[in-house]
């Protein structure tokens, strides 16, 4: 069953709806990777609860034309046209008045929203059972869609795509150098108004599939997942569209090949499983990689300090450092040191005494800040230098008792 | 209207929505001040999972397992964003973003997973709350509020929101001086020996607990209506902290009194028999305040910037 929705042959509209997610989760993870550079990840809360309000008025006025109220386009068209509302009122506030960032966006999803439950209750004492379905919209809900819905997301996942690919260079420059971008032409405030169309153009898209409470995981994931694997943005961009790709196509399959497995918290939580994989797993932020580092770095450390005090005849009550030097042949476990062992230890010390010699000397300044009691001296100097703090330092000498 | 019929009917709703616009309003302040003021939209998002884990642990719809569950909630988010932004670098909004998400979706797969038919628990409910059914049945007039039997019937979630507003109103006055040195200057407060991590963590918990406490009585729009709006307007109306949380708290009981008055009266004004929902309305009204705050207040623009 799984199988068969995960390779799309589980009749016409779970297929449809399937691609369709996936479309949309590559546009929302591709669009979501400027927001999340630009720092404004959270706007996209705002605008996600803002839809609510639009998608009531729209279904009061096309019941009050006479027509059904639940066509999913005029639903949609009205939900893009108070999120936008919402959006300038969140770039108002924070423009005009002193109010953070933050604080706009708090303001304006809850007002918005809780204005969107007051049409909600409206719509229910028009009339019953016409309401039915609207609530879909706070969840998401794929079952039972029909076919023109499910065309409408498919095209509009499409479009957004289109859009992003086309924006994406003016895009890059400004998440990472506003005052360049406008300095090359590229009008900055517009443009900001474009990356946040396009996330509004996402979460309406979205809003039947997701529903609007979940909607901006999917543009907030993906990103901080990617953000993980790379340091570059056309990269990242990639990976932010795969990811979101990837738990829209699972989600949609998963949701789809039983019952009670509602879509959107499904592609929520698949995403999530992503982004704890990218946490612990990648190559250079993971958490793994991180653990690894420090372990090698403490071996390091642990190995130096033992050789030093093998070489100072000190004894070594360390028990990891004793275990490092017993299993690298260098001592007994009687903390003797072996031949090499001793070969080693005669080494370290007598690198610890070249760099104290050099960190001594003003013509040696650069090469100096480099010391972290780690480093081999051989990776700082020329042997021609090598040779010439040797030279000062002398070779042992005859002791008369 | 007459006692016969307010008191019963609008006396206890009215009271519960004051009491908790007011218990969210009040940390509100220094969440908008510290610039953490969407921690209250995660906080009641991941209520939803806390109430249903509860739930499914003791089979039961009762407050006091779901309080503690809502809570519990609370704080595994809060340590969620705090330990995802420590490991892995992320911006405290992705963080925050990421993770009510995701416990919200955990909620709703676990609601949609367990049987809940017969029990009263579902998202919408979570989402606007019924202030509206919280009655005062036993009362039969303004006399009820002395009479010992009838004040027994008062509904549970009164005396609940009722403690949560003064452990609020108690957490401000004891730890008021290093709260307000904390928020303005982290740095002059840690030379004084304070400990502003605990302090940052304390404000966090005591809004969490308002936000549970509330959000069992009016659903979570109200709370983070209230825990954002009337801090910020009274934000705008002011540059002293004292009178901006005095601005605050006349806000949040306005924004509750008129919320509740349109949405039970409105429709009736217009010809309608049917009310709306007050959590939806009183939000409503908070957004309409802070909009006229937004356009009139004498404080509304940053210090230093140009008049426009």
């Amino acid at each position: 069953m799984l199988w068969s929705a995960l390779t799309l042959q589980l009749g016409y509209n779970a297929t449809l709806v399937t691609i369709g997610a996936t479309l949309l989760g590559i546009a929302a993870g591709v669009t979501g990777t400027f927001l999340y550079l630009r720092k404004r990840a959270l706007v996209s809360d705002a605008i996600s609860h803002a839809t609510l309000p639009g998608v009531g008025l729209a279904f009061i006025l096309m019941v009050l034309l006479g027509g059904d109220g639940r066509s999913l386009p005029g639903l949609l068209l009205g939900a893009a046209i108070s999120s936008w509302i919402g959006l300038l009122c969140v770039n108002w506030l924070t423009r005009h008045t002193r109010l953070s960032e933050d604080a706009a966006i708090g303001a304006v999803l809850s007002v918005f929203f809780g204005f969107g439950i007051v049409l909600l209750t409206v719509i229910q004492s028009l009339g019953s059972g016409r309401a039915a379905g609207l609530e879909g919209f706070l969840l998401g809900a794929t079952a039972g869609m029909l076919f023109n819905e499910a065309l409408v997301i498919a095209v509009g996942g499409a479009l957004t795509l289109v859009a992003v690919v086309i924006l994406r260079r003016p895009m890059t420059l400004l998440a990472f150098d506003p005052e360049y971008a406008a300095a090359r032409g590229i009008n900055v405030a517009r443009m900001d108004l474009a990356i946040m169309a396009l996330a509004l153009a996402v979460t309406v898209i979205g809003l039947k599939i997701v529903g609007l409470i979940l909607i901006v995981a999917m543009l907030i994931i993906p990103p901080v997942s990617a953000r993980f694997w790379t340091d570059r943005t056309d990269h990242m961009v990639l990976v932010s569209g795969l990811c979101g790709g990837v738990a829209s196509w699972i989600g949609a399959a998963v949701s789809a090949s039983a019952p009670a497995l509602p879509t959107g918290p499904i592609i929520v939580l698949t995403s999530f499983a992503l982004f704890v994989l990218s946490l612990l797993l990648a190559p250079r932020r993971g958490v793994l990689a991180a653990v690894i580092r420090h372990r090698r770095f403490q071996r390091r450390v642990h190995l130096r300090q033992g050789l030093l005090a093998l070489a100072q005849g000190q004894p070594i009550y360390e028990a990891y450092t004793m275990r490092l030097l017993r299993r690298s042949g260098l001592a007994h476990a009687d903390g003797v040191p072996t031949d090499i062992g001793k070969a080693r230890a005669a080494k370290a010390l007598r690198d610890e005494t070249r760099w104290q010699l050099v960190r001594r000397d003003q013509a040696f300044e650069s090469a100096a800040a480099l010391y972290d009691g780690l480093r081999d001296i051989e990776t700082v100097l020329t042997p021609d230098q090598i040779q010439e703090i040797d030279r000062r330092m002398g070779g042992p000498r005859e002791v008369t008792p | 209207m007459s006692g016969e019929e307010f008191v019963p009917l609008s006396l206890t709703p009215l009271l519960i929505g004051i009491l908790a616009a007011v218990a969210c309003a009040l940390p509100g302040n220094f969440l908008l001040l510290r610039r953490q003021a969407l921690i209250g939209d995660a906080i009641s998002h991941v209520v939803l999972p806390g109430i249903v884990v509860a739930f499914l642990l003791t089979g039961i719809v009762a407050a006091v397992p779901m309080m503690l569950g809502a809570a519990g909630a609370a704080v595994v988010a809060v340590l969620m964003i705090e330990a995802i932004r420590r490991l892995g670098n992320i911006e405290p909004g992705a963080a925050m973003g990421l993770t009510f998400t995701t416990l919200f979706a955990a909620g709703v797969l676990l609601l949609e997973q367990s049987d809940t038919s017969g029990v009263h628990l579902d998202v919408e409910h979570a989402l606007y709350g019924n202030l509206e059914s919280l009655i005062w049945l036993e009362a039969s007039g303004w006399a009820s509020v002395l009479d010992p039997v009838a004040l027994s019937g008062l509904p549970p979630e009164l005396g609940r929101v009722a403690v949560a507003t003064l452990g609020v109103m108690a957490f401000l006055w004891i730890a008021w001086r290093p709260l307000v040195v904390s928020t303005f200057d982290e740095g002059f407060a840690q030379s004084l020996g304070m400990h502003t991590t605990g302090l940052g963590i304390a404000v966090v918990i005591v809004s969490a607990l308002a936000a549970v406490a509330a959000f069992d009585a009016v659903g979570s729009i109200i709370v983070i209506a209230m825990f954002i709006c009337p801090p910020a307007a009274a934000r705008l109306m002011t540059n002293r902290l004292e009178v901006q949380i005095g601005w605050s708290v006349v806000f949040a009981v306005l924004s509750a009194v008129l919320g509740y008055v349109f949405a039970g009266y409105g429709p009736l004004w217009l010809g309608y028999d049917h009310a709306v929902s007050a959590a939806g309305m009183i939000a409503t009204v908070s957004g309409v305040i802070l909009a006229l705050a937004a356009g009139f207040a004498p404080h509304r623009h940053r210090s230093g910037a140009p008049a426009l």
